[in-house]
């Protein structure tokens, strides 16, 4: 299973974390710490993988921008490597040709794409039509309830005019 | 959207995350999100705080925990989003309270109601929301609360709504298998579901329950091989189609659940054997993820009952794999030989220089793998060569968890297949030296009743010559500074028995070396006593032999200084070590016999020895001895009988008796180790021709035990005693010994062996010419057994070049030196990693928000046209040019333009990435969409101004496109 997930920029700032596994707040910190200074200082040409403290690591950097995902010693790397571009072509979907700044302003929302990929630590889906309909339903929703508020407050408005 | 910003907060979140991206060090960051906890500490108990406002705190909160810090003050208020009607804050109220508790956190008990609610809603997206919530915060304790509406929920309408609950119950079968354990039918049921993505989501928990128990899911392997053989044929919808390859994240899935079930088990294998040739044959090697499925694959065809014909295909893959240039194939290569080495054991040989290459390689990950899968090849007659290895590997890294595990895999190895016993003993200082702190205690244990036992002969030459090599060695290494205190523990007690045994050293020179050591680790009282009970085992011998003591004077104030310590064991010591001194010869003689640490000490438990003075006693009117069990009102005094037992094992030498060493019986050997070998599937191939070897060899290697035992019962056979084996094997053996002992022979046998077979061919290794000869040395003798035809090209070659051979080496090692060095410097393919030497340069520099705000004007004067062409090139579709499509053919399709060479599209691709607002930007790239994008990144573009910040050529990374 997927212990955790990090998204780490290249200067090593958190970009988005989620754990499947129960880790402290003190445990979390140290474990990007360890993680980061592995996976940044390693060459372009190297494994995607870490071995790290008896569980495998599988990054994989697209721009700036490293997606990172913690597995166990017996599951499959080449795997999880396509389970992190899965999860990058759905961004990219999503926002429209995804990049940095989106995730760093929209982080609920990949959180929530996140959600629908990836749960308890298990790859739940695996078709992307599939969790961008599920996104897309969640969102129309939410484009609802915003036109109704907005509706409101203009009503408001011009009442109050 | 206008006053809240382009991304739907306010303009304070905005700033929020700008200071933070703006943030030159991780003391400002924190700075920055201390004030942001103490803003929203205050802001949040503010009364009356509209809902849309509410959220956003909550998604602060969100960000703060996420960068490290603590959100406790704010997750009741998460929690009580999770109470709100609209399923939009109700989203949000779940999302927080995922991500903040884990699911021993108090406030859970306040979402469960919440929870149970939810999963009654007509509207399956709060459903979603909630299964979602379940998934993660449900603990044992709580899944009786839910767990009938979620197997309710398992008949939805909506398949995504069945999906989520099958992954909850896979989730409540981790917390607590007994729980879910009635609902097995059910998940057989959701196997069968009509949606893929739920038949999916079923082989989770599927594989879980196959693991634990096979048999019982036997009947079915037909289902799954059927699944498993539509999937393969795309019958499933297009939309579970991921680079061509059909539901690939379903069929590996597939492929794990087939190996549980086929393992050991002829006939559910037999079903399988088709269908996975045919997956085999499909599998599209060329992308990443049809080699995922390919390496499961091979993974299967390891674990079912083999198939000479599927064998051959893994073969062939995992030589496919070994030699693709990129480090990640090479890695499943590694891995994939491991596994199937157990099976065709003769597989490796073939891959010998390519799996040098990646024990050589600078990438540690890769030298990783390649040591484990020398652990699993390990014989008697490459031991030395892969110990030693693993050893300067060892030494090297610093990584405690794997030190750790390399030093015990080493200790294990040389336990099992050491060609000699000085050969072990100098292993083991070394493992000691370096890890000592970090193996087991056991080892060190097992390793002294190895030389107090010797190794089972019958004469004792050998035994003491193992004894005064091990002496030596000790005396040699007890001067380093700084020895972890286990191996000083070991030293102390080996100088002990056997420090004056031979004559060769006096006793002040031993004891003086133990008063050192004892004086040098003062801190260490276990290391003390060892010590200090040395002395006097060492004194013991003296007197008994009759020789006068006298006791150094460095040696008479340690006995001193621990008679006042303040640990009472180590002043019982000296105190017995002082009596001892003044007892005759012949006492000492019975108290501390020499070299007895292997004798039985017979015990007699009912004391009759006593029965006398007993009688006397009750005689005399005492009271008779009521056993501890017929007694009342009397406190349980066997607990602390225990704890005290307890407690004198725990510290100090063991004195009682070790266990007798088993007789020898070689012939029953293969039936103790049965109960291993039924782990194996298939007997190896191998047996029949490594007579000496195979009875421990295969039982050893699958055993899979941790224990780190020695199997003194196995040793004698291996170590060298030819009697054991047959005329014909005793004589390959001894030859391919000499292969690997002495390096310089390798050649010289080998010569023998490539003239007198100069048939067989090898067609794998055509570039070998530049292969130095060290390199081939370590092949040979990594994987010179006794099967030497195989290795017969390596060393032929440099046979029959042997003059250039020999003279050649510095040159064709420069060249290759120069041929590694070179490639890190080249621009790597890879699409995403050509920014890279302005971002290094950059990086640092790089404010990116700041310069952009001036720019804001600027901005708005882009002309629109201006924005088109910026975001079509940015449109063009770079997805096909993925990079792990390693082969370049396969881009061939893509948009670009220049699809074969990589890195000319890189150039134009980083500066598409950077999404300059500079009329004319990069252009070449045909304006192709993808999806809404267009128009989605137009107005992306606007609201990044809007919001202050401005794109510019400054801050390329943070708006490149992920994807390109």
């Amino acid at each position: 299973m997927i212990h955790f997930v990090l998204l780490i920029s290249r200067q090593g700032k958190v970009r988005l974390t989620k754990w499947y596994s129960p880790y402290s707040q003190k445990e979390r910190t140290k474990v990007i710490r360890e993680i980061s200074g592995l996976m940044l200082h390693r060459g372009p040409k190297l494994c995607n993988f870490l071995e790290w403290g008896g569980l495998k690591v599988v990054y994989k950097r697209y721009a700036s921008l490293y997606f990172c995902m913690c597995i166990d010693p017996d599951d499959n790397e080449l795997e999880t490597l396509e389970v992190i571009h899965h999860f990058v072509e759905i961004l990219d979907r999503y926002f429209g040709s995804v990049c940095e700044l989106d995730l760093i302003f929209n982080f609920h929302k990949a959180y929530y794409i996140l959600d629908e990929l990836v749960i308890a630590g298990e790859i739940q889906e695996s078709s992307k039509k599939t969790v961008a309909q599920l996104i897309s339903a969640q969102d129309s929703l939410v484009e609802a309830a915003k036109e109704e508020a907005s509706s409101i407050s203009n009503i408001i408005a011009q009442a109050t005019k | 959207m206008g006053s809240q910003g382009g991304f739907g907060q306010s303009k304070e979140f905005l700033d929020l995350v700008k200071s933070i991206g703006e943030a030159r060090s991780k003391s400002e960051e924190d700075r920055i999100i201390l004030g942001e906890i103490e803003t929203l500490k205050r802001r949040i108990v503010e009364p009356d705080i509209p809902k849309r406002k509410m959220k956003e705190y909550i998604i602060r909160l969100v960000y703060v925990e996420m960068l490290g810090h603590d959100a406790s003050f704010g997750y009741i208020h998460a929690v009580k989003m999770t109470h709100d009607d609209s399923l939009l804050l109700k989203r949000t109220g779940y999302l927080a309270v995922t991500l903040f508790l884990n699911e021993d956190h108090d406030l859970i008990i306040l979402i469960v109601n919440t929870i149970q609610k939810d999963l009654r809603s007509d509207n399956y997206l709060v459903v979603c929301a909630a299964l979602n919530a379940v998934c993660r915060l449900i603990n044992e304790e709580t899944i009786p609360a839910v767990l009938p509406q979620v197997v309710e929920l398992l008949g939805h309408a909506k398949e995504a709504v069945r999906k989520k609950a099958v992954m909850a119950l896979h989730r409540f079968y981790q917390k607590s298998p007994a729980s879910v354990l009635h609902l097995i039918s059910n998940f057989r049921k959701t196997l069968c579901d009509k949606d893929p993505g739920v038949m999916g989501a079923t082989l989770c928990p599927l594989f879980d329950l196959v693991t634990i128990d096979v048999k019982s899911f036997k009947d079915l392997v037909i289902s799954f091989i059927s699944i498993l053989k539509q999937v393969a044929e795309r019958r499933l919808p297009k939309s579970y189609d991921y680079h061509q390859m059909p539901a690939p994240f379903i069929q590996i899935k597939l492929l794990k659940v087939l190996a549980l079930l086929g393992s050991g088990d002829k006939q559910a294998s037999e079903q399988m054997y088709t269908v996975l040739g045919d997956v085999f044959k499909k599998c599209d090697t060329s992308c990443n993820i049809g080699n995922a499925v390919l390496y499961e694959c091979i993974c299967c065809v390891s674990c079912i009952y083999p198939n000479t014909k599927l064998l051959e295909t893994a073969a062939d893959a995992i030589s496919k794999f070994l030699k693709s240039d990129t480090h990640n194939l090479k890695y499943m290569g590694i891995d994939a030989l491991g596994r199937l080495i157990k099976i065709s054991p003769d597989i490796a040989e073939q891959h010998q220089l390519a799996v040098i290459d990646c024990l050589e390689d600078p990438d540690d990950t890769l030298k990783r793998k390649t040591f484990e899968l020398l652990y699993k090849m390990t014989k008697s007659t490459n031991v030395n060569v892969i110990v030693d290895r693993m050893i300067d590997y060892m030494i090297s890294i610093n990584d405690n968890h794997y030190k750790t595990e390399i030093a015990s895999r080493c200790v294990e190895l040389a336990e099992q297949f050491a060609p000699s016993n000085h050969w072990f003993i100098q292993t083991m200082n070394k493992v000691f030296e370096h890890a000592g702190d970090l193996v087991n205690i056991k080892v060190a244990h097992n390793l002294m009743r190895l030389i107090a036992e010797g190794f089972g002969e019958d004469d004792d030459t050998t035994d003491s010559q193992l004894r005064s090599s091990a002496v030596e060695s000790y005396l040699r290494i007890i001067a380093e500074p700084k020895l972890p205190s286990v191996f000083l523990q070991m030293i102390c007690w080996v100088l002990g028995e056997y420090g004056t045994t031979d004559g060769k050293y006096s006793a002040s020179y031993i004891t003086g070396k133990l008063c050192d050591v004892a004086e040098a680790y003062s801190n260490d009282e276990t290391v003390k006593a060892y010590a200090i009970t040395a002395l006097m085992k060492l004194y013991a011998y003296e007197i008994a032999a009759g020789r006068k003591v006298d006791i150094l004077p460095e040696c008479q104030s340690l006995i001193e200084e621990l008679s006042v310590s303040h640990s009472t064991d180590l002043q019982q010591r000296a105190y017995e070590l002082q009596a001892l001194i003044g007892l005759d010869a012949c006492a000492v003689e019975s108290v501390m016999p020499s070299d007895a640490s292997c004798e039985d000490i017979e015990i007699d438990k009912s004391l009759s020895f006593l029965n006398h003075y007993v009688q006397e006693s009750l005689e005399k009117g005492a009271q008779p001895y009521i056993p501890e069990s017929e007694r009342t009102g009397m406190l349980n005094i066997s607990s602390f009988r225990n704890e005290d037992h307890h407690e004198a094992s725990m510290h100090g030498l063991r004195f009682e008796a070790y266990e007798l060493p088993k007789p020898m019986v070689p012939s029953k050997s293969p039936v103790t180790y049965t109960p291993s070998t039924e782990l194996v599937p298939v007997p190896e191939p191998s047996y029949s021709r490594e007579v000496h070897t195979s009875t421990a060899v295969p039982s050893i290697s699958n055993s899979g035990s941790t224990e780190l035992k020695l199997r003194l019962d196995g040793v004698q056979k291996k170590w060298g005693r030819p009697s054991y084996s047959s005329g014909s094997t005793s004589t390959s053996e001894s030859s391919s010994q000499k292969t690997v002992n002495g390096v310089a022979q390798t050649e010289s046998v080998s010569t023998s062996t490539s003239r007198a077979q100069a048939t067989s061919s090898f067609d794998l290794k055509k570039p070998q010419v530049e292969i130095s000869p060290e390199k081939q040395r370590l092949a040979a003798s990594l994987f010179g057994g006794p099967i030497k035809t195989d290795k017969r090209p390596t060393s032929s070659k440099v046979v029959k070049s042997s003059s250039h051979a020999t003279e050649k080496p510095p040159v064709a090692k420069a060249a290759d030196t120069a041929s590694e060095k070179s490639t890190p410097v080249q621009p790597p393919p890879d699409l995403l990693d050509l920014g890279e030497p302005t971002v290094t340069s950059s990086a640092p520099l790089i404010d990116p928000f700041k310069q952009l705000e001036g720019l804001l004007d600027q901005g708005e004067n882009v002309s629109a046209p201006n924005h088109g062409a910026v975001n079509a090139n940015k449109a063009s579709d770079v997805m096909s040019l993925y990079v792990e499509i390693a082969a370049s053919g396969q881009s061939g399709g893509a948009v670009n333009p220049v699809p074969t060479n990589g890195d000319d599209m890189l150039s134009g691709l980083s500066g598409m990435g950077i999404r300059t607002a500079s009329p004319g930007g990069p252009a070449g790239s045909s304006p192709l969409s993808k999806g809404p994008n267009l128009r989605d990144a137009l107005e992306k573009d606007a609201l990044v101004r809007q919001m202050g910040v401005t794109p510019t050529s400054q801050n390329p990374n943070l708006f490149k496109d992920l994807l390109g």
